[in-house]
């Protein structure tokens, strides 16, 4: 008896046996993950017409990948039918799916990726790194066709405000995003009408309306502890509307001490202020984000900062009665260089054509159709969500969510501001979540905050290995 | 005979080459090719790929986080394989000689069945369970301090940086624990009964007859569970990446070598840095199991 003699030297020897052979055989497996390069795939096209202004192809397949997440795929297959309408010859390969970074990786390796992708949800590709690598084709062909709706009209003029800007690298298009997100502070109207409270419009009152709540015996705010980026964007935004437009673009063209600008200081300040008055429900820095908003929309906590998806992915444990309602966040004072009613508003659902697909001129077209009203309309039917087309929320009956998302954004008029850094530099990002994380917990000061972030922001800025954008 | 010989071989070629070549093609391969990613900055979408050189292994000893994933998966390492061990020891020890004289207990393979559920689930469920457990406000473990009167006790356990590390390996000790107890009952239950008789003839009592005849016995059990310990506190990936704030938080208080790795590659999409970490945790296991292999290199007691 002694089973273990048997193990004893395996692991080792395996282990060296299989260095060896590694070294040896080096330069000639090494080319399998990354070869491929230089095989200039046909792509197919057809005639243009006033009907058909993109010369699709009428005989050949499409293929599209979406991202079956929150939204689910019904959408698209709806695009995908009115497509088929259009030509009758082609056959479209459908796949919903959710990893979309695992499934497609080795197709852009190998240069045999499909036609169109809804590159979204945790685990998409790096859209830098897609645009650094010339994976993605330029969407101007796109954007400068006639829209559907309106022939006189292009595509590029259809969108909401921000949508083609968010889509450029390089000064060239290279993504579409479908949805349009803007991000708040929501609450339960009844239960704000109950209590007699009502959303404030600048930081001190927030304050003062946060005291009332306590004393309600209802938990003033929560986050998404696990993920603290969710409490970046109230932060984030405070701080755009204290020093607008120049304190953003500072931020993401990584300006020395940008993240030392008093805005941006102020506003940590005010979330270390929430925190240290005992504001912020206890354990919330371990909620993950199901559970945070769970016990808000158990009105255990009146405020939870979210983006506009916020409502579709509550449908399920909402009361009835809830009317859930979203507001921009506060002014941090009256020197404010937005005004209030700004928004932090991005595009997202990222849909591009990679440059290698076998039927291009089809996946544009599919965007095309996508994009038009009756596509969109459909869309937001579907998941209450808003899309970036303009006037797709028209004439629709809207939930109490979505009603007032579509308010803000009708108030913040031309006042929307985003942040690219998340998209450019996901290692900033993560600094950032980190130490918003630990000043949400007090264990670092608004200071020491800033201090850690900016440090961050200038490794990547000295860090020659990183592609640096500009805006 | 030579014929004969020839066929022989022709035979054991049939039988050992296609078995090689599977493992050629799905572990060495993989294997070279991360060793030649790891030399490149490779972005995981592109077919282009420029050699740098050991810049990546450069940067991996700069990279804070980095650094805080070696710190944290050494006290691992220092942690989970002793404690599993122990209690894995102590288990096996009181399910096996815990009846009267020193014989089995009544319901001994009860214990071990329940003690071995765990091992039956996957991590990724097991962590999700304990986060429950953990849940700052309704989770069992505050719940439980709570019901006890003890209120003090409760934390915030997975959002303070302090507790967070050790809640994890709580959770890695729990999950292996049971498997390691039924290893060590098996190998117990494998000493001739002479040897335990004679043992307490001579006048040695149950704990003299544990610590001199049972554990001595037991070494090289003990030896190869430490070396799966050890790769199992070197790794920590799934429970981190499923469990944690952030994940690898709070402030990367639970950042694992894996999470790095992960996060490296399908975030940042710097498969060659990625691989370089992949790259310097192979030789960290390689050593652990050589040195592990060899420390416990001692004369060894043939039995029957």
């Amino acid at each position: 008896m002694n089973p273990s003699s048997q193990l004893r030297r395996y692991p080792t020897r395996r282990a060296v046996l299989g260095a060896a052979v590694a070294g040896a055989a080096l330069p000639v497996l090494g080319g399998c993950v990354t070869g491929g390069e230089d095989d200039t795939a046909e792509a197919a096209s057809g005639a243009k017409t006033a009907e058909n202004p993109l010369g699709v192809p009428d005989k050949t397949p499409l293929e599209v990948v979406i991202f079956k997440g929150g939204y689910g795929d019904e959408y698209a297959v709806n695009a995908e039918s009115l497509y088929k309408q259009r030509y009758p010859g082609a056959t479209v390969d459908h796949k919903g799916i959710q990893k979309v970074g695992e499934a497609l990786q080795p197709r852009f390796v190998a240069d045999t990726p499909p036609d169109v992708v809804d590159n979204t949800g945790a685990g998409r590709l790096d859209l830098a790194t897609l645009v650094g690598a010339g994976k993605l084709s330029d969407l101007a062909d796109l954007l400068d066709a006639p829209s559907l709706d309106d022939p006189a009209k292009k595509v590029r003029d259809t969108l909401l405000p921000g949508v083609v800007d968010d889509g450029t690298f390089d000064n060239k298009v290279q993504t579409l995003n479908f949805t349009y997100t803007v991000w708040g502070l929501w609450y339960s109207k009844p239960l704000f009408d109950k209590h007699g409270w009502t959303f404030p419009t600048t930081w001190d009152a927030m304050l003062a309306l946060c005291e009332q709540i306590k004393k309600a015996g209802v938990a003033p705010w929560t986050y998404q502890g696990k993920y603290p980026e969710y409490l970046n964007d109230p932060l984030l935004a405070m701080a755009a509307k204290a020093g607008g437009p120049d304190l953003v673009k500072a931020v993401d063209n990584l300006e020395p001490n940008a993240w030392k600008q008093p805005g941006l200081v102020d506003a940590a300040s005010a979330i270390a202020e929430l925190a240290g008055k005992g504001y912020i429900l206890s354990g919330s820095e371990a909620l993950s984000h199901t559970e945070a908003q769970a016990a808000w929309s158990q009105s255990q906590v009146a405020i939870i900062p979210c983006g506009s998806w916020l409502e579709a992915e509550q449908k399920g444990i909402t009361p009835d009665g809830f009317d859930m309602v979203m507001a921009p966040a506060p002014a941090l004072s009256s020197g404010d260089k937005l005004p209030q009613t700004a928004l932090q508003g991005a595009s997202s659902e990222s849909f591009i054509v990679p440059a290698k697909a076998k039927n291009p001129r089809g996946g544009l077209e599919f965007l095309r159709i996508l994009f038009s009203t009756t596509a969109a309309k459909r869309f937001a039917e579907l998941n209450s969500t808003m899309p970036s087309v303009a006037g797709a929320l028209e004439g629709l009956t809207l939930s109490s969510g979505l009603g007032s998302v579509k308010t803000a954004v009708d108030a913040a008029g031309p006042n929307t501001f985003t942040y690219r850094f998340r998209t450019w530099y996901a290692p900033l990002a993560k600094a950032v979540d980190d130490a918003t994380g630990e000043l949400a917990t007090r264990r670092i000061t608004p200071a020491q905050w800033s201090d850690r972030v900016q440090k961050a922001a200038d490794a990547v800025a000295t860090d020659t290995a990183v592609k640096k954008y500009q805006r | 005979m030579t014929q004969d010989r020839h066929g022989r071989y022709r035979f054991l070629a049939g039988a050992i080459l296609p078995a090689l070549a599977l493992y050629a093609v799905f572990v060495l391969s993989p294997y070279a090719q991360a060793f030649y990613l790891s030399l490149t900055d490779w972005t995981g979408v592109s077919g282009q790929v420029n050699f740098v050189g050991l810049d990546n292994f450069t940067r991996l000893f700069g990279d804070p986080l980095f650094l805080a994933a070696l710190r944290n998966n050494g006290l691992m390492l220092l942690v989970v394989p002793v404690v599993t061990i122990a209690l894995g020891l102590l288990l096996a020890v009181l399910v096996t000689f815990g009846g009267r004289r020193g014989s089995a207990i009544r319901g001994a393979s009860t214990y071990q069945t329940a003690y071995f559920f765990p091992q039956l689930l996957s991590l990724p469920i097991i962590a999700l369970l304990w986060q429950f457990v953990y849940h700052p406000n309704d989770g069992l473990l505050n719940g439980l301090l709570r019901g006890i009167g003890l209120d003090g006790l409760a934390r915030t356990w997975l959002g303070d940086p302090h507790l967070a590390l050790w809640a994890v390996m709580a959770v890695l000790v729990w999950s292996s624990v049971g498997f390691y107890m039924v290893l060590f009952a098996a190998a117990m239950g494998s000493i001739p009964a002479e040897l335990i008789e004679a043992a307490t003839l001579d006048g040695a009592g149950r704990l003299t007859t544990l610590w001199r005849i049972v554990l001595p016995l037991l070494r090289d059990t003990v030896q190869v569970a430490f070396v799966y310990l050890g790769v199992l506190a070197l790794d920590g990936f799934a429970v981190v990446q499923v469990m944690t704030v952030g994940p690898g938080g709070p402030d990367n208080a639970t950042e694992v070598m894996g999470l790095g790795l992960y996060r490296n590659a399908f975030t940042f999409s710097k498969f060659g840095y990625a691989a370089a970490m992949g790259v310097t945790l192979f030789f960290l296991t390689l050593t652990l199991a050589v040195l592990a292999m060899r420390a416990g290199r001692r004369e060894r007691v043939e039995l029957a």
